[in-house]
């Protein structure tokens, strides 16, 4: 399973960089202070980071790492680092990477037929779709082949029924990879397909949420026999499992920064930032000269500074065939518990300005971003499933007990999910 | 371990673990603590340097050579095999002794000291720690006053690793608040170890005092007259040599505690299968990924020479130092009773950590050098 493809004569890495540097300068507007987080935060509905991608499209400096047939610039890695560094002073659509990019997109891009690639992946690319994911349940997130959420044939269409939560950004998106249980009468992890799903139809209805930060970003959608075309399954029928598993591999990638689909500084999940903002913080509250506030921001720098070099570490260690893919999870928990430690950092930085600030005072985000710290140790599977994983996976210690080990899933307990609120 | 070895490097490595193997196994660790009064065997670290532990940082021209082209990089593989079997002799500061020797001495001292220390017949050692912030700029340091062309050092440098069979120190000291580097024979009259108590089992620490030793123009490192950029390459160094000793001591751990796991059994089953003691192991899984990653990082960025250097020494230190004693001590809890006693191995490591985690540089100094280097004010 290819993820990458070079065109014949790749253009190394200093001249494209070169080449990106002006190409920025000349066409990408400036940060101007505000980071790309503020950014997608005032674009609610994602007007403005299509608009972004649109120009990064239009430029080549758009999907990079994707193959050129599928409306990508069939670069590596290497490339798509540089890019990202060069792209550091100018607006990025960086809300695009994830999911839609780097966990749909690289998942289309691994299992799609060349129908559904072509059709799909130069959109993704240019901004004009926007994916996201349809996987937890009301009934259960960590238990993602529990799903209850059916689709049953007839003839060449599925109905969709059921219900999806904490899909992130569902009410701007354009289509979902949407998890379903197309045979009850099997274990669990043999009845699930994937399909591609078109949000904005009828039988879909949308719900926001609203996050403890006051934010509606999540959303629950109810499927009330929503029609899909046999064309629009992902994998094959019944083995979405194995579908759903490589894409928890690109979630695990893209979360922990190791995905080449990544581009744009800021992008990955919660907590990391760029390196001078709790400077900034500090200067603004006049705590910089504090030797302990000073302490703090190097213990950030550091965390942030060994997480880059974990994950270049795994991402080797995973190429060799040292360890398995799954150790994905290392870096994706490293990732979260620093999150949870930078939020510390944050708190602490902050001072009186955490509790109370001035009307519009520029700290009042960090403040608010306080009362999400667990997203990113949830979001993308618990910190507690990537310790199961590494545990059993990487050290190879005995599995858990499963009482629905081998038990066709209609006999397995597990909870319902709810029917639309009227 | 990097991930990258190159087949000669690979070989190096698996030469140096088999030699310690067999020469130096843990059990023989313990022994030598009680029978080598300086806690190592002279013979036995002849033998190393002739492997190449003493020459991998000196170049070709003063009679070293390194495996790769790489010299500190072979270094970490032989710091982190020790680490891994909290092996004995002055590893440490015989290497940064004879860097600064090949990197910045005069062809009189680097032709004078180097051939005694790369054969192991003589052992030198940095002097650096005199206190509390020792390794940053304006930290406590010798004193030296001019005296015609030369030098008077007067005050105390402790704790220094290997003082009591130490030939050569190389001092740091002050001279109106600027760094000097000044190589001084310990025969020199004035100059007097005196031995302190050390919590590892075979790395011997002393303090040197320095009673108003006078020292003569011939003996400034380089002749150089501020030692500030010497002393951060060789700080950079040392720093890096501990990492890689730390994170193979805490992966070597992580092993054996987790074979032990699979093997005792509790309420019928093995430790192995309880999650939340799986748990843990994961959580020490990233801790030891995350040390051996950021050890070869900057091991790769000193090596070169690279302009975040230090920065990424320091944060390699302070990340690693900061939870290695925890760590050890959750392998402790997770081995249970037996884990606390004098015959399990886990306390020879917890007595390494300790003592690496505080010299050349706490994790709390280590932030502040790089806090330093990000510019956020003066000490
Ligand atoms: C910021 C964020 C973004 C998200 N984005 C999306 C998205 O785009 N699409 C989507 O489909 N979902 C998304 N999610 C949902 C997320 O995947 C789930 O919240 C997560 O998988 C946990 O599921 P749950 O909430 O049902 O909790 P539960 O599964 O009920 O778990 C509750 C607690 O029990 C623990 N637990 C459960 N089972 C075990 C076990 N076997 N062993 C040990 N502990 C266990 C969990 O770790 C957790 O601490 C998002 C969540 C967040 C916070």
């Amino acid at each position: 399973m290819s993820t990458e493809s070079t065109t014949d004569a790749a253009e190394d890495v200093e001249s494209f960089r070169l080449r990106a540097r002006a190409w920025l300068a000349e066409n990408m507007p400036r940060i101007e202070g505000k980071s790309n987080a503020d950014i997608a935060r005032e674009d609610e509905n994602g007007v403005y980071a299509r608009k972004l991608q649109k120009i990064l499209f239009d430029g080549g400096f758009a999907g990079l790492c994707f193959p050129v047939e599928y409306g990508g610039q069939g670069l590596s890695l290497a490339h798509q680092r540089a890019f990202t560094e060069e792209s550091g002073p100018y607006q990025m659509p960086t809300v695009l990477n994830i999911p839609s990019l780097s966990i749909l997109g690289a998942t289309l891009l691994d299992f799609g037929t060349e129908a559904q690639k072509k059709r799909h992946l130069p959109k993704l690319i240019s901004g004009e779709e926007i994916w996201v994911q349809f996987l937890s349940e009301p009934s259960g997130g960590s238990d993602l082949a529990g799903l209850v959420t059916k689709a049953t044939r007839d003839g060449d269409i599925f109905h969709l029924n059921g219900s999806k939560i904490w899909s992130s950004g569902a009410f701007r998106a354009d289509y979902a990879l949407v998890l379903a249980r197309t045979n009850p009468e099997v274990p669990k992890h043999s009845g699930i397909t994937v399909f591609i799903l078109k949000i904005h139809q009828p039988g879909v209805e949308i719900q926001q949420i609203k996050m403890a930060t006051g934010a509606n970003e999540f959303c629950q959608e109810f499927f009330d026999d929503v029609p899909i075309p046999i064309e629009d399954v992902l994998g094959k029928i019944d083995d979405g499992w194995t579908v759903a598993s490589r894409l928890l591999f690109h979630e695990r990638d893209a979360m922990g920064g190791g995905s080449p689909y990544l581009s744009g500084q800021g992008q990955r999940g919660h907590g990391t930032s760029n390196r001078s903002d709790l400077i900034e913080l500090a200067e603004s509250n006049g705590t910089l000269g504090d030797p302990a506030i000073r302490q703090l921001i190097a213990e950030a720098k550091i965390n942030e500074t060994v997480g880059e070099q974990l994950t270049a570490r795994t991402a080797t260690a995973i190429k060799q065939g040292l360890v398995p893919g799954t150790a994905g999870s290392i870096p994706r928990l490293y990732s979260a518990m620093t999150s949870e430690r930078r939020q510390e950092i944050n708190l602490e930085i902050l001072g009186t300005a955490a509790p109370v600030w001035e009307p519009g005072a520029p700290s009042r985000q960090k403040s608010l971003d306080y009362l999400m710290r667990q997203g990113g140790s949830l979001g993308g599977g618990s910190n507690e499933m990537q310790r199961n994983i590494i545990s059993e996976r990487v050290l190879l210690m005995p599995r858990e007990y499963a009482a629905d080990k081998d038990k066709p899933f209609n006999e397995v307990l597990h909870n319902q999910t709810p029917t639309r609120p009227r | 371990m990097d991930l990258e070895l190159t087949d000669d490097q690979g070989l190096f490595r698996e030469t140096t673990a088999k030699f310690i193997e067999a020469t130096c196994p843990i059990d023989t660790v313990r022994e030598w603590s009680e029978s080598e009064p300086h806690g190592f065997n002279r013979k036995w670290w002849s033998q190393g340097a002739e492997l190449g532990w003493t020459s991998l940082l000196v170049s070709e021209e003063h009679g070293g050579g390194s495996v790769s082209g790489h010299g500190l990089l072979d270094l970490i593989l032989v710091a982190e095999e020790q680490g891994r079997r909290v092996t004995p002799g002055p590893l440490l500061p015989v290497n940064v002794v004879a860097a600064a020797l090949s990197e910045f001495g005069t062809s009189e001292q680097a032709d004078r000291h180097l051939p005694g220390l790369l054969s192991g017949e003589s052992i030198a050692t940095w002097c650096i720690e005199a206190g509390r912030g020792s390794i940053l700029p304006g930290g406590p340091r010798l004193q030296a006053t001019k005296d015609g062309a030369g030098y008077r050092i007067s005050g105390v440098t402790a704790p220094i690793e290997a003082a009591d069979v130490a030939d050569l120190f190389l001092a740091v000291a002050d001279v109106d608040g600027v760094p000097i580097h000044v190589l001084v024979d310990a025969a020199t009259p004035g100059v007097v170890v005196s031995e302190m108590e050390s919590i590892d089992f075979v790395r011997r620490h002393g303090a040197v005092h320095f009673n108003d030793v006078s020292i003569g123009a011939g003996s400034l490192l380089g002749g150089v007259a501020d030692a500030s950029e010497q002393i951060d390459r060789l700080l950079d160094l040392a720093v890096v040599i501990q990492c890689a000793s730390m994170s193979g001591a805490i992966d070597q751990v992580l092993g054996f505690t987790l074979e032990y796991a699979f093997d005792r059994y509790s309420f019928g089953r093995p430790l192995a299968s309880y999650q939340a003691l799986k748990h843990r192991f994961a959580d020490h899984k990233i801790f030891a990924e995350a040390s051996l990653a950021t050890t070869v990082a900057a091991a790769n960025a000193v090596d070169a020479r690279a302009g975040d250097a230090s920065e990424l020494a320091s944060t390699a230190k302070a990340y690693i130092a900061q939870s290695v004693t925890s760590e050890l001590h959750d392998f402790v809890q997770l081995t249970g009773g037996i884990g606390t006693t004098w015959d399990h191995d886990l306390h020879l490591f917890i007595r390494r950590a300790v003592q690496e985690r505080a010299l050349l540089g706490s994790p709390a100094d280590h932030r502040e050098r790089i806090a330093l280097i990000l510019g956020l004010g003066a000490a």
